[in-house]
């Protein structure tokens, strides 16, 4: 009791999935070019988890010690379970959220949620004007969204907006905000476009420059200022135009738990695409095997398996070598230094895809728009876009 | 913040306050966000309920924790750093 103030510790014990990610359904009504699900989810669509699987999940992952639970997708509300899974999550003392693009919420349904004991609702924005939000999600949901976002304010829910940032709608960051405050946000995520899965396809599509990235960081540094206290406001920034990698995830296997549509279990969003593994799948592995003991959990877990650059740099506590599927994603290496580190000997292809991405005939390619159309050419290996960022063989 | 003995406080908005019992700790959960308090921190916020004031709760504590000095200016600066942090609102206002 003698030091009460300096008891009070953000660290988080080591190695308990202490935030679940139940990526409930890669359907989607909505086709966002920026969509980080797997370019190739459209054969995911027809093998998801029951609803008994999943609450088998939740009440496994719990008593590993997870409390956060996100509920996402695709569109999770295209699921009419969600209910049922929000009821089990709250009685196993989850804080539970939703995050939605908002299609699907009923006045009906957000009544259950509430009454269910759901904890708070995301809900993603596009842009502040109609023809860029309907431009980069491909649908007519503007108006929608907005509406929603006065739903989820007059049940009593803290508004939690998330807005992925992208050259679109990057310029508009000071009245993104000034409308979330105007909506009542509580928290506001800017995210800019991390490339994974479809934004990877998109990337020079939707890269903005350097000038415009400052511009935005301003804008939202003189927001805060302004604001103060009444709204929080995240500003992610871009690893691309950083010199140091991101620590992706927090660490591999540290504190996120995915578990995806069909099942696998998953350290972090895009493991999939990394070569020659195996991830677990609920259907026929424990949680607790999963996140312990399987070998794909513990594959680059800490920082033993470290390589150099990294293994012997003095920074390799604050970012662990970075981000796996970027390293294997633009160098063909999952276990080289993340190419955004200025120390990578690959640094080289992410500054080739800044200038790319302002190379008025690449960046002027058309958008794949994230659709089953287009996602089953990935399966199929017939979508001509796919290879290009693999620099090496 | 000066915070006063006759203050009430409870929980704030959309912040949940909770025993972990993997963790072996009090925990306050919000959107995006989890702090995890230790003992100290997790005795006082349990007693904070939106009735009893600041000065019932050193009260409380001197008794239970007879043996601490200056417990007082531990649990007022738990408070101080509580309202800074938005972890709670003010009930008597």
């Amino acid at each position: 009791m003698a030091q009460l103030n300096n008891g009070v510790a953000a660290s988080v014990t080591q190695k308990q999935p202490l935030w679940l990610l139940a990526e409930v359904t890669y359907r989607c009504p909505l086709h966002c070019a920026f969509c980080y699900n797997p370019t190739d989810y459209d054969k995911h669509t027809k093998n998801e988890l029951t609803t008994e699987q999943w609450i088998s999940a939740l009440r496994d992952a719990r008593k590993m010690g997870a409390i956060q639970l996100g509920i996402s997708g695709g569109e999770p509300l295209l699921r009419d379970d969600i209910e049922d899974i929000v009821v089990e999550a709250h009685k196993l003392g989850y804080y539970s959220n939703l995050i939605t693009s908002g299609v699907g919420l009923t006045e009906k349904r957000i009544q259950a949620f509430k009454e269910g004991g759901l904890d708070h609702i995301q809900l993603s924005m596009h842009d502040i004007t109609e023809d860029i939000s309907n431009f980069i999600t491909d649908t007519r949901t503007f108006e929608l969204k907005k509406k929603v976002a006065g739903m989820i304010k007059a049940h009593g829910y803290p508004m939690v907006l998330n807005v992925v940032i992208h050259r679109y709608n990057i310029d508009h960051v000071d009245k993104i905000l000034e409308m979330a405050e105007a909506l009542g946000a509580d928290y506001v995520e800017l995210a800019n476009t991390q490339y994974y899965g479809w934004s990877l396809v998109n990337r020079s599509q939707l890269m903005p420059t350097r000038e415009q990235l400052n511009r935005a960081e301003a804008a939202t540094n003189a927001f805060r200022e302004r604001i103060g206290n009444k709204m929080k406001v995240f500003f992610v920034v871009p690893d691309y135009f950083s010199d140091r990698p991101k620590k992706c995830m927090n660490g591999w296997g540290e504190v996120f738990m995915i578990v995806t549509a069909n099942g696998d279990v998953l350290p972090c969003h895009s493991a999939r695409v990394l070569p020659g593994m195996t991830f677990p799948n609920v259907k026929e592995n424990g949680l607790e095997w999963a996140w312990k003991e399987s070998p794909a959990f513990n594959k680059y877990r800490g920082m033993d398996w470290l390589k150099e650059p990294c293994r012997s740099c003095d920074e390799k506590e604050n970012d662990l070598g970075g981000c796996r599927c970027q390293s294997y994603l633009l160098s063909g290496d999952a276990e080289t230094a993340d190419p955004v580190c200025t120390k990578s000997p690959h640094r080289h292809l992410i500054d080739e895809a800044l200038v790319a991405a302002q190379d008025p005939i690449i960046r002027e390619q058309p958008i794949i728009f994230r659709t089953d159309k287009n996602s089953k050419k990935y399966v199929e290996g017939s979508q001509e876009r796919v290879d290009q960022f693999h620099a090496l063989p | 913040m000066s915070v006063q003995h006759t203050d009430i406080y409870a929980i704030a908005l959309h912040h949940r306050f909770q025993w972990e019992e993997a963790q072996q700790s009090y925990v306050i959960l919000f959107p995006e966000g989890m702090i995890k308090l230790h003992g100290g921190a997790g005795e006082i916020l349990k007693r904070v309920d939106g009735k009893v004031s600041v000065g019932d709760i050193v009260t409380a504590l001197k008794n239970t924790f007879p043996d601490v000095a200056d417990i007082e200016a531990d649990i007022i600066g738990m408070f101080e750093l509580a309202l800074e942090k938005g972890w709670l609102r003010q009930i008597n206002v």
